[in-house]
């Protein structure tokens, strides 16, 4: 087999066997993985844990799509590969954690069901992704604190005692750091940069940085997941997150923040959104809604 | 394979002899995502880990575990995928790097090991990896983000060519 093109074998007569299954490229896995259907951890709370895997997917997918509106429209076309590598990251973990939480609400519903069929009412995401990409450098803040944050998440939780939670954090956190590496160095050089790049990066941070308070306020099932050893309460990251933000202005000559004021609630997670989410996920949900249960 | 014991070495081996489609010098026992091969109940369950939590490749992976299985005679054929624990490119074996190089992309060099990921403020060293088609060691790197998940794109300073590079993971 060595140094055939499966893409060959699939795509002709000879690889499919006959039926629809040559069409499974592009379809992506056809079953999760198997930490999906793990038996919920003891001290965990059913409803509770499809909330918070709800809550952390919600986020990568919402974020994926942002991220991926940039196709087309980027400075320049490695850094559209490199926007829609980093969205492509986190759908791959929206998928698992919807999944997961499509599992244990005891709906039965997939992944797909979760992102295409709920209104935004239901999304749990925080409000810091929802918001328009704006320029290129407002998208750059956005990305280093959605990604420093979400890095300072997902690396307690690897110690989740929730086998999905645990798998998730462990394969993301790696990604993750790679994220936060590239919106780094954007920072650096655009803040370092032109009087006018400059300029533009500071608006982007301050952009960006009222929406920070919501990213480090637990909600209830956070907490007692916490507590059951099964999520990350997000207080904890808080003065590390913002240490990190804080060493990567300052060397980007862009100057401290004072912290981020606290959000208003009822917020992104209790489904409480801007006027921005719905027109995103309009787009995102068009063609699954305009054609149920179409596959292709 | 009706009615007989399953003969698993061979099922071991032709899984691990499908190649990847996004680097298809390699297969999958080269790359080191293949964890598992067993016969369960008359069936063969081949497990895989994805390389990224959202690579695409893995359902071509499995499609193309089905046929080979298939062609070498294996009816009941369940191919199941788990995350932990995560992939390295680590795990990349000397055979595969050897092939990567001969295809003219930079094998991966030693992973970070755990802990907290550091935050690099400062100039990036200036050793990247050696080019796979002249050898030599003045590269820079032109996109950290390549045409697939695990790879970034270089370019030799010293024969001009730019080659890709799979990241440490």
């Amino acid at each position: 087999m060595s140094g055939d093109n499966p893409y060959e074998a699939l795509a002709g007569p000879a690889g499919g066997g006959g039926g629809d299954a040559h069409w499974a490229f592009g379809t992506g896995f056809d079953a999760p993985p198997d930490e999906v259907g793990a038996e919920v951890p003891a001290g965990a709370d059913r409803a509770d844990l499809a909330a918070y895997c709800t809550m952390l997917g919600d986020d990568a997918l919402v974020m994926a799509q942002r991220l991926g509106q940039w196709c087309t429209r980027a400075p320049e076309l490695e850094e559209e590969v490199a926007l829609a590598n980093i969205a492509l990251d986190l759908l791959g973990q929206a998928r698992v954690l919807l999944a997961r939480a499509g599992h244990v609400d005891g709906t039965g519903r997939d992944e797909d069901a979760l992102a295409y069929l709920r209104g935004p009412e239901e999304f749990r995401n925080v409000r810091l992704v929802e918001a328009p990409n704006g320029d290129f450098a407002r998208s750059t803040a956005r990305l280093l604190a959605f990604s420093a944050w979400r890095l300072a998440v997902f690396t307690r939780l690897t110690a989740s005692t929730d086998p999905a939670l645990a798998a998730v954090a462990a394969r993301g956190a790696k990604e993750l750091a790679y994220h936060r590496d590239h919106a780094v160095r954007w920072t650096l050089r655009l803040g370092d940069g032109t009087a006018l790049s400059h300029q533009r990066m500071a608006d982007g941070v301050d952009a960006v940085w009222p929406l920070l308070g919501e990213l480090f306020a637990a909600d209830p099932a956070e907490r007692r997941l916490a507590a059951a050893g099964a999520a990350v309460d997000p207080a904890e990251v808080r003065a590390e997150v913002l240490d990190v933000l804080g060493q990567v202005l300052t060397a980007a000559t862009l100057g401290g923040r004072p912290a981020p004021p606290a959000p208003s609630a009822p917020g992104g997670r209790d489904g409480a959104h801007t006027e921005h989410l719905a027109p995103l996920l309009a787009e995102l949900q068009s063609v699954a809604r305009a054609h149920p249960g179409a596959t292709w | 394979m009706t009615g007989g014991a399953v003969d698993l070495a061979l099922a071991r081996r032709v899984a691990g002899e499908v190649v990847d489609p996004e680097l298809p010098m390699l297969t999958l026992d080269d790359l080191g995502i293949l964890r598992d091969v067993r016969a369960l109940g008359g069936e063969v369950v081949v497990t895989v880990t994805p390389t990224y939590a959202g690579c695409p490749a893995l359902g071509v992976i499995a499609a193309e575990l089905r046929r080979a299985l298939a062609a070498a005679g294996f009816g009941a054929v369940r191919v199941r995928t788990v995350l932990a624990p995560p992939w390295s490119s680590d795990w990349i074996s000397a055979e595969g790097r050897r092939k990567l190089v001969e295809h003219g992309v930079a094998p991966p060099g030693p992973v970070r090991r755990a802990g907290p990921v550091p935050l690099e403020l400062g100039p990036r060293p200036a050793a990247g990896p050696a080019c796979p088609r002249c050898g030599a060691r003045a590269t820079e790197e032109l996109s950290r983000f390549g045409a697939t998940p695990c790879t970034a794109l270089h370019r030799c300073r010293s024969c001009l060519e730019p080659f890709e590079h799979v990241k440490e993971v």
